[in-house]
């Protein structure tokens, strides 16, 4: 444990977790450039950076869990870098739909939004992550407070929903869910986990509840 | 706008702007002639490079099914051919997995030899024919044809077949035989994904009577010179440039002739969304997003703007009037 804790605190963790996860956006980088996404690279562009936001959120909603569980307490000077890596591809899922599938034709846009309900679903979800990423840095926490802070960042529950069903409805038109289920299923355990911690809490402290409705 | 692109679409020329026929026909030996010194050594490799331009490359990857010169209208474009790789590596065929990368790894279980197309119902001559049959029946000719995809993105592709409309007259259909109905191969043990629950297997695509005579209507059996890979639906399918991808079945086992519209496998699965008719048709939307461009794959680069959709995929001239007086918002 206390060697885990070490390696986890050692200076160079952040910056090795830092590289790591610019890999995905590297290669995919290197490999529009080199033409290497296969036949259709705009498409492949965009699925990519899509899969990787829902990668990436999956893995920042990980953090909590396994500190918690592991009793590892390092774990927790990763989420935030964790969360702006999550918009950090969300951005650019969005810049590659907006350029390579649009064109920047604002017009376009709009009709195709109103075409596909699904893209003003992930859209929506960017939008909610925004203040998430804007609020990230410490000064931050210290203006709103924690209470206030930690309330809006509970927003990356909804964030999470409106994720899957951006992708759920994105893979109906081929009745192709296998990998929908799967993001579903991870998600779905991760929040249960913080649902039942949420029960728990609430069992062990009875008098909290009640007190306050008397005061 | 002065400088036309192909972006502004495709404009129908006068009467008078027509090349004709012969002497469209021999553009080519006019330029071999120019690339054999008559116009002079300066002009030699110009002419050459131009000579080659649309001498379609064969892969060298499968046993070679050369195709002769078509005299059907709008047989060939000059449009560029679409590398082979894209071609054979990005394709839907959903009997090998939903992704466009899978058909090219999964579709080499598929087994070609024998195979046999049973040609039935409204026929006063059913048979059942071997492939060997088939690919003697008539002969075969390369076709360049343009291939839109309903999902938005098209290719240019040399298929190598006949027009259907020759194997039809062979069977001879009764007069009641109102529509032609395609049965495709769904075997699980060689297709991974037949019992998957996309689609409603076997994959069945069905066109009106009129629409499989059109000579543009193609039994093919190659592409790029050489005989299908199974990706592309070997050994046998279907290619309708004027409709949308999916209408051209692919691995076929049997041809149906029926008085009633057939239910097809997309309009099964979706009625809301893919019709029977499915022409390409860049005024009628999908219900979930736009037919009015499309991406040229291999071709229109990550920033560049998609290409306009054509009418009948630009096929107007030639099958505009199998839908005279229909309405195509209605019957799409």
């Amino acid at each position: 444990m206390a060697a885990r804790q070490k390696w986890l605190l050692h200076p160079a963790a952040k910056p090795i977790l830092f590289v790591v996860c610019l890999l995905p956006f590297a290669w995919l980088f290197y490999g529009a450039f080199t033409n290497q996404l296969g036949a259709n690279p705009a498409e492949a562009l965009i699925r990519a950076t899509g899969d990787w936001t829902l990668r990436f959120l999956c893995i920042v909603l990980t953090v909590t869990p396994l500190r918690v569980i592991t009793g590892t307490s390092a774990l927790a000077r990763f989420r935030r870098m964790l969360g702006l890596f999550t918009y950090f591809y969300v951005v650019i899922h969005l810049l590659s739909y907006s350029w390579f599938d649009m064109g920047f034709d604002f017009a376009d846009i709009a009709k195709d939004i109103a075409k596909r309900p699904f893209i003003l679903v992930g859209f929506s979800a960017f939008v909610l992550l925004t203040p998430l990423a804007a609020t990230s840095f410490n000064a931050a926490i210290k203006a709103m407070g924690a209470k206030r802070w930690q309330w809006l960042h509970k927003l990356v529950y909804l964030i999470a929903g409106l994720g899957l069903l951006h992708f759920f409805w994105m893979r109906a038109g081929k009745n192709n869910f296998a990998e929908v289920f799967v993001y579903a299923a991870i998600i779905a355990v991760l929040l249960g986990w913080r649902l039942q911690q949420f029960l728990k809490k609430k069992r062990l402290q009875p008098t909290y509840g009640m007190g306050r409705k008397l005061s | 706008m002065l400088i036309k692109t192909h972006a502004s679409g495709f404009n129908h020329p006068v009467p008078s702007e027509i090349t004709p026929q012969g002497i469209y026909h021999g553009r080519r030996d006019l330029i071999k002639l120019m690339a054999t010194g008559a116009a002079g050594a300066a002009m030699a490799g110009w002419a050459g490079r131009q000579a080659m331009a649309q001498a379609v490359q064969k892969p060298g990857k499968l046993a070679t099914l050369a195709g002769g010169k078509s005299a059907v209208a709008g047989a060939v474009t000059m449009e560029k051919v679409t590398d082979y790789k894209d071609a054979s590596t990005y394709n839907n065929f959903y009997e090998f997995g939903t992704d466009k990368a899978d058909p090219a790894k999964n579709a080499h279980t598929l087994v070609t030899k024998p195979w046999s197309v049973a040609v039935e119902g409204l026929v006063k001559q059913p048979k059942t024919f071997t492939l060997e049959d088939l690919l003697k029946l008539s002969p075969q000719e390369e076709r360049i044809y343009r291939m839109r995809c309903v999902e938005g993105w098209s290719m240019v592709i040399p298929w190598v077949g006949y027009s259907l409309s020759e194997l039809i007259k062979k069977v001879e259909p009764l007069g009641n035989a109102k529509y032609v109905e395609f049965i495709t191969q769904a075997d699980p043990k060689t297709m991974p994904f037949v019992g998957s629950r996309v689609l409603d297997w076997p994959y069945v695509e069905a066109l009106r009577m009129d629409e499989a005579m059109h000579p543009l209507a193609l039994l093919t059996f190659g592409m790029y010179g050489e005989v299908l890979p199974n990706q592309n639906g070997a050994p046998v399918r279907m290619v309708l440039p004027w409709k949308y991808g999916f209408k051209s079945g692919k691995s076929i086992v049997k041809i149906r002739f029926t008085d009633k519209e057939p239910r097809t496998a997309w309009n099964k699965a979706a009625a809301q969304e893919y019709g029977f008719y499915s022409n390409v048709n860049p005024n009628v939307d999908h219900p979930r997003w736009s037919q009015a461009t499309e991406r040229r794959i291999g071709e229109d680069g990550l920033f560049a703007k998609k290409r306009k959709t054509l009418m009948f995929n630009g096929y107007e001239a030639q099958v505009g009037q199998l839908y005279a007086g229909m309405d195509l918002k209605k019957n799409f």
